[in-house]
């Protein structure tokens, strides 16, 4: 995997992991061309897009596009899976993930990904095993950290049933 | 539940999160963030020293600043200082910072790096495991420097801990992507490898991503790999979806790990040992097979998983496109997919099916699905689905089917995304010609082309089909007949004017005695667009009236009036105004016969590759690959795929040069002339000096071979000179045809009586070239030089080269001189450019003793590497950069082309300087088995002496 993007509805990148060695202008360059290509692109279409000489895989999951790009012989379909597990491991670090967790704890998404993918490549695949690990740290920490969607505060609590697939059945 | 609360986290950092979102506009934002990164700056720079907490919360900031898209100038210090941090989470939020705002500040890496040596060194599996994880995700070479070496350590190491070995490995795939210079497995290849045996999944899952990437670069020294992989493989395969415990994804068994596998095995050919292909067969068998069971779960993440395995799966049976069986079973699978509700594995299939179209197993049955695919190009609602379609159209077609795919393809073209109507138009082109049967329909289909998408018909097609007509006799009535009528139109696209100009000016005459399309009418039809027209269409359409003068000399007057009038012979635009004048003059003063001379019908054009295809090659896509596939078989004059004699080597040789253009793709197709750089010829010692030991009845018969070497790597330049005689050469090669320019020249200043050349190929030569030419003046005076043409064509491998015997009289005395030609099997290269991964896998495959050779030879001079590289493109080979991992060795790769057969060659020189210059010229590997491949290296070796 070269790169992984994660956008909402309105354009605004919440996370971003770079697998390859870009400037920071190329960088921003390239966001921008892929958020407007996807956010283009029509509910039904197909998860998948040629685009330059790679292969552009994103899912939209209630108000976040996860959007991955990997190369020309990279299985497209797994790619996919490495979106949903992902979603799943915030969802059960989160309790029940939304959009303002991610950009209020944004160095735990990092975190979970980094347990999960590393250098572009899955590293453990196990939801238990990943979780053990960022848990482990947690138990390492003085201070916990602030959930959102569990307080009072004006907060849009992301519509899951948006999406079917965000599953939460899965992660019990 | 996570181990997570309610707390009061970095409270500093959500308020500030929080102010941010609350900011009404762009410029709210700007002056939100400067308060803060004033502030920030004033805390880094105060004089009271900050806690671990704060500088976390700073840093924090600072880093989710620059994640809006800010530049962040200071804070590395700060976050540094945190690396050293006993707190976990200080520690943490150091790291995530150095990540993500990596700066090549020297002095900082050297404390960056110190750093992450300590947490390597804590034994401190949390640590180690962040420290890995930046050392992963920054990947500098500075950082491969200090650490390429203590990681493979620790992956192999007996008492790391699970979590630190998938971290390090996949932190060593990183650095080996960037340095592989650095990263030298040597000792440890063996037990890393074994990894894939680990008993837990995860580390299996790190290290196998790691052994792929080493085995396409090393793949001798990880072969290992591939028996092992094979039975983790049927392990996981044939387990029960409970068996693997949490590794099972909606009832799939390990399905990121399947994936992987599968992959890894594409970097291999098939397993040679029996019980290991009978293994892995019924693994592929076991996974086609589930493909038909019932899910076990309606969630789309089942289907996923399991059909990411099985396209992974019908990749490396296409891979090794050896099991028919296996292929058609794919092929099946994927025809179903077609229909499938999922939009994703419609386009899936249809790329899958465009890689199985070009292996001769199962092209027959792709073809099963046309309809299929017509239906998909017609009604897929997502443009790049309708892509993917139109690709698999263009590589499924073929003789039996070529009309109906252009038919629809055209159609498809009225309404196709403007993105790709281009490609779409060059794909046309190529299946119109590469499939006429009749060249009137190949000319209906372009200018249909014209006529549908005009303004994305390049002018390598508009050209192409001109040459066509030009030398068709057959075609050209009819597209005279056919381009007045498409004139007819109210509106048609300039290309149309200019292939109509082009046409009617060379054959209207051929449509000339139907009344309806009478000259004056052809002449009045096409000056009726002349003014709508830009100035090159304009130009071409002046000289398509001067050559209706000649034509139809009854419309010389209605044209010279139209030349003579100002718009034509004062036109600002100089190129008109220059040809409106000389036209006009032309006319009035030359005689008939001159004017026809001058105006006469353009002469055939020269057979070559098809501009068309050259310009399909340099545009990137998936369906590139099948043009040169389709390129290939048209070599041949058969039908896709029908080539039975084809090495598949050369085929997939051939495929690789869709991701880089080849060189030898430019519009001639003319090879580029070898460099300079061979010591030019010098009349010395080195040559026999036939005027003195030539004595009037003393021929010298012996052949002289000192030039022919030279010419191993170049085709122009001096191949013999003395006293009396100088002979030249000009030679250019084309696929597997030559034409060499030999020029005489007489250096006395007496004529040379009888003076004949006769080319001769000795013993079995004979039935592998064909070299005509023929007979020179004889009489060639003093001072001249005379010129003789041979037309080589190479009809099958060869080791001997022609001889030249030239024999003339120089004052009195006889003269008797043999040459060696320089014609090598190098010359008919063609040039193939190919990635690292390709190289090595086909390196790789060709491990038969005959099929390979390798020479050790000492180099006489320093090895210039400039020098050398001329030389091995001289050579015909294309030298391909950044594929052996070691960046002295050179690599070469090339097709050589000859009637009856394509054999591609690799090519490793290794350079042992150390060893006073001794070269190793490691296997040149062949596709087939090719016995003559040890003297082309015959040829190698005296070369490199030359160096």
């Amino acid at each position: 995997m070269q790169f992984m993007l994660l956008f909402s509805r309105q354009g605004k990148l919440r996370l971003q992991k770079w697998y390859v060695p870009l400037s920071d202008k190329e960088r921003k360059k390239i966001s921008r061309d892929l958020v407007q290509t996807i956010l283009a692109r029509k509910p039904k279409m197909c998860s998948f897009l040629e685009w330059r000489d790679l292969k552009i895989v994103y899912k939209r999951y209630a108000s976040l596009y996860f959007c991955c790009a990997v190369e020309d012989q990279d299985n497209e379909l797994i790619t996919l899976e490495i979106i949903h597990r992902y979603v799943e491991l915030l969802d059960k670090y989160f309790g029940s993930v939304c959009e303002l967790d991610i950009i209020f704890n944004f160095e735990k998404a990092y975190f979970i990904l980094d347990e999960f993918l590393l250098g572009g490549e899955a590293q453990e695949t196990s939801k238990k095993n990943v979780l053990k690990a960022i848990e482990q740290a947690d138990l390492l920490q003085e201070v916990r950290i602030f959930l959102y969607h569990q307080v009072a505060e004006p907060i849009r609590e992301i519509d899951c049933q948006l999406d079917s697939s965000w599953s939460r059945a899965a992660t019990k | 539940m996570p181990a997570v609360s309610k707390g009061d986290g970095m409270r500093g950092l959500a308020v500030f999160i929080s102010d941010i979102r609350n900011c009404k506009s762009k410029e709210a934002e700007i002056k939100r963030i400067n308060k803060e990164l004033a502030n920030i700056r004033s805390k880094f720079k105060g004089d009271k020293a900050l806690d671990g907490y704060s500088k976390k919360k700073y840093v924090c900031k600072l880093l989710f600043i620059f994640l809006l898209g800010h530049d962040i100038d200071f804070g590395h210090m700060e976050a540094v200082n945190l690396l050293s941090s006993n707190k976990y989470t200080e520690k943490q939020i150091g790291y995530l910072f150095i990540s993500v705002l990596v700066n090549s500040n020297s002095e900082l890496i050297r404390l960056i790096n110190n750093a992450i040596k300590n947490d390597l060194s804590s034994r401190n599996p949390t640590f180690m495991c962040l420290a890995l994880h930046c050392i992963a995700n920054v990947g500098s070479r500075e950082m491969a420097e200090a650490f390429a070496s203590e990681i493979p350590r620790i992956l192999v190491a007996g008492d790391t801990m699970d979590s630190v070995k998938q971290s390090a490995a996949l932190c060593l795939l990183r650095l080996y992507k960037t340095s592989p210079d650095l990263v030298l497995m040597g000792e440890w290849t063996s037990r890393v490898v074994h990894l894939l045996n680990d008993q837990h999944m995860g580390v299996v899952t790190a290290a196998i991503s790691l052994i792929t990437c080493l085995s396409q670069k090393n793949p001798d020294e990880f072969k290992t790999c591939v028996s092992l992989a094979v039975s983790r493989l049927s392990r996981i395969v044939s387990s029960a979806s409970t068996d693997l415990q949490d590794y099972t994804y909606y009832f799939v068994p390990a399905p990121w790990l399947s994936c992987k596998l599968l992959r890894l095995l594409q970097c291999y050919p098939p397993p040679e040992d029996g019980a290991v292909k009978g293994r892995l067969v019924e693994c592929l068998e076991t996974i086609l097979n589930k493909a038909q069971e019932p899910p076990k779960s309606k969630k789309v993440q089942h289907s996923n998983a399991k059909n990411a395995i099985l396209f992974e799966a019908i990749s490396l049976i296409i891979h090794y496109d050896s099991e028919p069986n296996l292929l058609v079973r794919a092929c099946n699978q994927l025809g179903q997919f077609l229909q499938h509700r999922e939009t994703n594995l419609r386009y899936l299939a249809l790329e899958s099916m465009c890689t199985l179209a070009s292996s001769e197993f199962s092209h027959e049955a792709v073809k099963t699905h046309i309809e299929t695919v017509i239906n998909a190009l017609k009604t897929e609602r997502d443009v790049s689905v309708r892509q993917r379609a139109a690709d698999l159209l263009y590589a499924m077609c073929d003789r039996s089917n070529a009309k109906q795919i252009v038919a629809e393809m055209l159609s498809y073209l009225e309404t196709a995304d403007y993105s790709i109507r281009e490609e779409m138009v060059l794909k046309v082109a190529i299946l119109a010609e590469k499939y006429a049967v009749d060249y009137s329909w190949y000319v209906d289909t372009i200018l249909n082309l014209i006529r549908i998408a005009g303004d994305y018909v390049s002018e390598e097609v508009w050209y192409r089909v001109i040459q066509i007509v030009i030398n068709r006799d057959d075609v050209q009535g009819y597209a005279a007949k056919t381009v007045f009528e498409a004139l007819q139109a109210p509106a048609c696209h300039e290309n149309m004017v200019k292939v109509g100009g082009y046409i009617l000016g060379e054959f209207g005459n051929l449509i000339a005695g139907d009344p309806r399309s009478s000259p004056l009418v052809q002449f009045n039809l096409l000056h009726s667009k002349f003014h709508l027209c830009s100035v090159p269409t304009r130009a071409l359409l002046l000289s398509a009236y001067i050559k209706f003068i000649n034509l139809f000399p009854e419309t010389k007057a209605t044209i010279q009036e139209v030349l003579r009038c100002d718009s034509q012979i004062r036109n600002s635009d100089v190129e008109l105004q220059q040809r409106a004048v000389e036209y006009l003059k032309l006319s009035s003063i030359a005689s008939t016969d001159v004017l026809a001379t001058v105006l006469e019908e353009m002469p055939p054009f020269p057979e070559r590759e098809s501009s068309i295809l050259a310009k399909l090659k340099k545009k990137k896509g998936p369906g590139a690959v099948s043009v040169t596939e389709l390129e290939d078989s048209k070599r041949e004059g058969g039908e896709l795929n029908g080539g039975g004699d084809r090495g598949q080597d050369t085929a997939t040789m051939a495929a690789s040069n869709a991701s880089t253009p080849s060189p030898s793709a430019d519009l001639l197709g003319i090879r580029s002339t070898a460099p300079l750089g061979a010591a030019p010829a010098s009349a010395g010692s080195l040559l026999v000096d036939v005027f003195s030991e030539a004595g009037p009845t003393a021929p010298s018969a012996a052949v002289n071979d000192d030039g022919f070497l030279r010419f191993v790597c170049k085709n122009n330049g001096v191949l013999f000179e003395n006293q009396l005689l100088q002979i030249g050469i000009k030679s250019e090669y084309r696929q597997n045809l030559g034409r060499m320019y030999l020029f005489y020249g007489n250096k006395t200043s007496v004529q040379f009586a009888s003076f004949t050349t006769t080319v001769s190929c000795p013993g079995e030569l004979q039935s592998q070239l064909n070299v005509q030419t023929k007979p020179v003046e004889p009489l060639v005076e003093g001072g001249a030089q005379i010129q003789q043409v041979l037309n080589i064509e190479c009809l099958t491998d060869f080791s001997d080269a022609p001889l030249l015997n030239i024999k003339f009289r120089y004052g009195g005395a006889l003269q008797n001189l043999t040459l060696k030609l320089p014609v090598t099997i190098n010359k008919f290269f063609q040039p193939t450019e190919m990635t690292s991964h390709d190289f090595f896998q086909r390196w790789k495959q060709l491990s038969q003793p005959q099929q390979e050779a390798q020479k050790i030879f000492k180099a006489n001079n320093s090895m210039d590497t400039e020098v050398l590289k001329a030389k091995l493109l001289g050579l015909g080979t294309a030298l391909l950069d950044n594929v052996d991992p070691n960046p002295e060795n050179y690599v070469c790769a090339g097709v050589i082309q000859t009637k009856s057969q394509q054999v591609g060659c690799l090519l490793r020189l290794e350079p042992n300087a150390q060893a006073q210059v001794q070269h190793t010229d490691s296997p040149e590997r062949v596709s087939h088995n090719y016995s003559s491949i040890p003297n082309f290296l015959h040829y190698l070796s005296p070369y490199s002496v030359n160096i």
